[in-house]
């Protein structure tokens, strides 16, 4: 998708919309909002504007209604209102109607004769229709490019409405049966990465084209750089021992990953050039590991055991101003790992072990307060979703190990994965763009 | 020849004749005569030596075999009980990569073996149970095997015949959620990687 071609047509109905549909008072709290782009619907936590999707005709007109309304629903930033049969209106919308319905947008979809998706939003204050845009549908029907375009779709229409691009265009790569697996984000098309042997700690490249991950033979490990597609697989071990926890840095021109035989610490290594690397921490024979980026790049929380217990610490890129970031508000609890630090750079979500069990917790960057996300069974290994708010989580709540998202707004979660266990989750960045 | 001398004679001669008109016996056939092959002789002999020295030398054969194998069955026993005392796990406490008293002991038991079998190599691979951590439990893991290296090599053990690596929660050695999984979970395994053609007890 792109966006600044929606912000170009955002731009000129800025001047169209006056009227705020919904008696909200509260600012817009997503970092990620751009201005003049919503249709006149302010956003704020705690408040979902309603979105009723009209019946749709045509080939595969049920599942095209069906995706984009599930990854709607999916964003936990609308209410949709979606009857589950009836014929498309003609002539002019009943926008009262609409209006007492508890709707204040109606979704109108329709195929054109070439197969593509015409997407008309209507916006129910003001009476008329305020986004209009046609969508190729890339075949085949149902494929994996087809539902991407219509996640970019509903990504699109959740933008026009709130201001907040969505995240259904993203997929989740993870661990099962100890190889890389790759899902939707709207658990659809669960698929093993082809070409991958052992894989363990997956993390995306900013461009969303390219993963790194863990692999694990007989004789070691070793950090492995793979183009998704294939055409390109760098190993890159610093030497016997562990070679563990990569992730990349937010301009993609860094590696970084815990290396060591008696004890770990983290190391940057250059995807440029000679391909150098420089070492981040110190830990003299303590185990330094999972560095995970701010999104300027310039610090790192990762997990030591300098202290004699897993903690988070936070430092500079270059190794410099190190301190504890994990310092309070644990009680007795001695076990604190897997951070991921959110992509509006606000929080850091982590595993803490809370009696006993691990729960998804985070902790603000700004006034290190800390909450606790989740009660039920053991949640570890959380990473977040490139909106800042979801975050997806290993759980055994339903029995057995599976992904979990996580609305860390609202505590709505569902389970991402079924089958077999699955873990170590990483969520992409937003992939419409990517081919 | 007078008549007083013939008489006499011809009494004599016709006592004979009439002897010679008796029933005359059959005579007895001509006996075949005999023809000896001394070279069947000879074979015979040789195949009856050959098969003596042939009985002989499979008896030493056996025999040798016999020894040879039983010495191999010791020599096996022997690397068997060496591979065991080589392989011989030890174990941790959670989140724990320090040496306890009988893991130590466990490495005591196998310095000697590695003295005794110098062109040996061995991997010492670190465990984790399932409850850290899915990734830090790598680096826990590297941590144990880590620390069994230290401790062979303060024994005099060189640091390059042993190589270390972590596999975290990946391979459990028991399954379940319970402490007895766990309890068996975090370890670390010896494999010998060099050199385990011809282990000795020393």
């Amino acid at each position: 998708m792109n966006i600044r071609a929606i912000r170009r047509g955002a731009a000129g109905l800025a001047a169209l919309i006056s009227v705020v549909l919904l008696p909200v008072s509260a600012v817009a709290q997503d970092t990620s909002a751009v201005q003049g782009v919503r249709i006149g619907l302010t956003y704020s936590a705690g408040v979902r504007p309603g979105l009723y999707v009209l019946p749709m005709l045509g080939a595969r007109a049920d599942s095209i209604r069906a995706i984009i309304t599930r990854d709607i629903d999916f964003g936990d930033r609308i209410s949709v209102i979606a009857p589950d049969s009836g014929t498309p209106p003609t002539g002019r919308l009943n926008y009262p109607l609409y209006g007492r319905l508890g709707a204040a947008a109606v979704l109108q979809l329709s195929l054109d004769a070439g197969g593509g998706l015409k997407v008309v939003l209507h916006e129910v204050a003001s009476a008329q229709a305020m986004n209009t845009r046609d969508y190729p549908l890339p075949g085949p029907e149902l494929g994996p490019d087809w539902r991407m375009a219509l996640h970019a779709v509903a990504d699109e229409i959740e933008r026009w409405i709130t201001g907040v691009q969505g995240v259904a265009a993203t997929r989740i790569l993870f661990t099962r049966g100890g190889t890389l697996w790759v899902v939707d984000s709207d658990g659809q098309n669960a698929h093993a990465v082809p070409g991958v042997g052992s894989g363990l700690d997956g993390a995306w490249h900013p461009s969303g084209r390219t993963i790194g991950y863990t692999e694990m033979n007989d004789d070691g490990t070793r950090i492995v750089v793979r183009e998704m597609s294939g055409a390109r697989t760098r190993r890159i071990a610093a030497g016997p021992g562990s070679n563990i926890t990569p992730a990349f840095s937010p301009d993609g021109r860094h590696v970084a990953y815990a290396w060591g035989e008696d004890g770990t610490d983290i190391f940057l290594h250059s995807l440029e050039g000679d391909g150098g690397r420089i070492r981040v921490t110190a830990g003299r024979g303590s185990t330094e590991a999972q560095p995970t980026f701010s999104p300027d790049g310039r610090r790192v929380v990762f997990t030591s055991f300098r202290l004699g217990r897993p903690e988070l610490y936070i430092t500079d890129a270059d190794g410099a101003n190190t301190e504890l970031l994990t310092t309070s508000g644990f009680g007795d609890q001695l076990y604190r790992a897997d951070p991921s630090w959110s992509p509006d750079g606000r929080f850091v979500a982590f595993s803490s072990q809370i009696e006993g069990r691990f729960q998804i917790t985070t902790i603000g960057l700004r006034d290190r307060g800390v909450k606790q996300h989740t009660i039920d069974g053991i949640n570890e290994d959380p990473s977040w979703a490139p909106d800042a708010r979801h975050l997806v989580f290993t759980s055994n709540r339903g029995g057995t190990r599976q992904l979990w998202v996580l609305d860390t707004e609202s505590g709505r979660m569902r389970q991402l994965t079924r089958g077999e266990p699955a873990r170590m989750a990483a969520w992409s960045p937003r992939l419409a763009d990517v081919k | 020849m007078n008549t007083r001398t013939l008489v006499p004679l011809v009494l004599v001669l016709l006592a004979a004749s009439a002897c010679r008109r008796q029933p005359e016996p059959a005579p007895e056939p001509m006996p075949t005569p005999v023809m000896v092959n001394q070279d069947s002789i000879d074979a015979a002999r040789r195949a009856r030596e050959a098969a003596e020295r042939e009985a002989a030398e499979r008896a030493r054969r056996e025999a040798e075999e016999r020894t040879r194998a039983e010495a191999e069955a010791r020599a096996r026993a022997a690397a068997d009980a060496a591979r065991r005392a080589f392989s011989t796990a030890i174990y941790f406490d959670y989140d724990r990569s320090d040496l306890k008293p009988e893991a130590r002991s466990l490495l005591d038991s196998k310095i000697p073996l590695m003295r005794a079998n110098t062109p040996v190599r061995i991997r010492i691979a670190g465990h984790a149970d399932e409850r850290g951590s899915d990734s830090y439990n790598m680096a826990l893991s590297q941590r144990r095997a880590a620390s069994a290296k230290a401790y062979l090599v303060s024994q005099g053990i060189a640091a390059d015949r042993i190589e270390t690596v972590g596999f975290g929660e990946e391979r459990p050695a028991a399954t379940g959620s319970n402490e007895a999984a766990w309890a068996q979970n975090r370890r670390a395994e010896f494999e010998i990687i060099v050199g385990g053609e011809n282990l000795r007890l020393p």
